[in-house]
């Protein structure tokens, strides 16, 4: 059933900006004002949104995790990094791995 | 003459004319309506309603530029899960699971759960729900809910501490009922704060309270407690999806910011949603297994369609088993499931399912 939804009515996930979409809902915007605010940010127009051979080459262009698996690209959490500031939006796990990484693990990483 | 292959809302098959197919959809926009007392589907919606039925492919679509944002009750666990809830009982572990649906499905987001699926039986294993979502949240890319069920029924004898107001109700004990409601109302509020705290701290994005209100009135004023209190102390994103279309007065006389919550209907059940603080509001209407799936479909397009009129935030509306116009069967027609999705994205002006 989840598989009918995901065809024949969803926006596609990583395939294309599914993720990025929901994003911006979570933080209580309308369908419309969700699916504009994030073509702004990757500057597409709101179309090409679910183009998913258009979003596959700029997922990986702005290195924010696709859908299949090329060694080298961001994965999880590294995307996600990339993602919250692409999209200006705070994310939590995001939030949590600089907490995490903060002090003695980030000085470490500068030497 | 036509004739237009569908289903009835227990997954039966059926044919229709189309005017057969016209007047199905008339008399369910109708009931909800009646119901509710809110505008039934005009004519240009009742076409559309019948053009999506009387399309001869065995699924449908919306139209491009028309695709919404997933979210799922129930997470994974419907790959591991055994009958109960369509389950297919695939050998996975429930982060390979959500995996699957964000890798294999193009899921736009996921949850983690646990298998019982309610808010109860989480709390003593916190730990592990937390050490779930932690590892998860390293994996993935696509937003993460916590999602688990107020089940307010869990609370009451013989399955839980408190008296069951469905054994005092028949003997006339209104005050009793009343008051068992309320200790475990309270008891249930403190038990998802607990949970919800927890999964916050390990930097879930969001958590879905499913099926809300299925205890009726005092279930619904818990989960909206809960709701106004995470909304004010965390970052989660919440997502309250419901039960069925109405919200049943169990207690009767409960109120939250002035509106009693007994007999609420969904354009009226997300304005309280919105007034706790949350996010996403998921509308659930119940499939009459009696009636054709185009009436279900057509009723459930009413509700939703004014609920979307009326709210301010995202609304995802329920469309799995026996909800939104999708048969009360363990295996699911496609041609249905799809027709009702589109139809309440197309129709309904759903922001998401």
């Amino acid at each position: 059933m989840s598989l009918c939804h995901a065809l024949a009515s969803g926006m596609g996930g990583m395939r294309t900006s599914g993720d990025l979409v929901a994003r911006m809902q979570l933080r209580k915007m309308r369908l419309p004002q969700a699916k504009r605010y994030v073509a702004d940010k990757l500057g597409v127009v709101v179309d090409d949104l679910t183009d998913s051979t258009l979003m596959r080459e700029l997922r990986e262009e702005l290195d924010i995790g696709v859908i299949t698996g090329p060694p080298g690209l961001a994965k999880g959490i590294e995307a996600k990094v990339r993602i919250a500031d692409l999209l200006g939006v705070p994310v939590n796990s995001v939030a949590r791995l600089q907490r995490k990484t903060a002090g003695p693990a980030s000085s470490m990483f500068r030497r | 003459m036509t004739s237009i292959r569908t289903c009835m809302g227990d997954g039966h098959r059926v044919e229709l004319s189309l005017d057969e197919l016209r007047r199905d959809l008339l008399a369910g926009s109708e009931d909800a309506a009646r119901r509710a007392k809110i505008p039934p589907l005009d004519d240009t919606e009742i076409e559309w309603l019948a053009d999506i039925f009387a399309y001869p492919g065995r699924i449908a679509g919306v139209q491009p530029g028309n695709e919404v944002v997933l979210t799922k009750d129930g997470c994974a666990n419907t790959l591991y899960g055994s009958q109960v809830s369509s389950g297919v009982g695939v050998p996975l572990a429930r982060e390979q699971g959500i995996r699957v649906f964000e890798r294999a499905l193009g899921f736009d987001t996921m949850e983690v759960g646990h298998p019982d699926y309610s808010f109860k039986p989480a709390k003593p294993l916190i730990a592990l729900e937390q050490l779930t979502m932690e590892q998860a949240q390293l994996d993935c890319v696509i937003p993460l809910f916590y999602g688990a069920m107020p089940n307010m029924g869990l609370y009451f004898r013989p399955d839980g501490p408190f008296a069951n107001p469905a054994d005092l109700l028949p003997d006339g004990r209104i005050e009793e009922a009343r008051t068992t409601q309320l200790e475990a109302a309270a008891r249930l509020r403190d038990d998802m704060l607990y949970v919800a705290h927890g999964i916050a701290d390990v930097g879930a994005d969001g958590i879905d309270f499913d099926t809300t209100a299925s205890a009726g009135d005092a279930e619904f004023l818990a989960t909206l407690e809960a709701v106004g209190e995470l909304a004010a102390t965390t970052d989660l994103a919440i997502e309250v999806g419901m039960a069925t279309e109405l919200v049943l007065g169990f207690h009767g006389e409960l109120s939250y910011a002035g509106t009693r919550l007994a007999g609420l209907w969904p354009h009226q059940q997300v304005a309280v949603v919105e007034a706790a603080g949350a996010h996403i509001f998921g509308p659930a209407v119940t499939t009459n297994t009696s009636r054709s799936s185009p009436w279900n479909v057509a009723r459930a397009c009413t509700f939703v369609k004014a609920c979307s009129l009326a709210a301010t935030i995202p609304v995802h509306a329920n469309v799995g088993m026996g909800v939104g116009g999708v048969p009360t069967a363990e295996v699911q027609p496609s041609n249905v499931v799809t027709r009702a999705g589109v139809a309440l994205v197309e129709i309904g002006r759903a922001d998401g399912l």
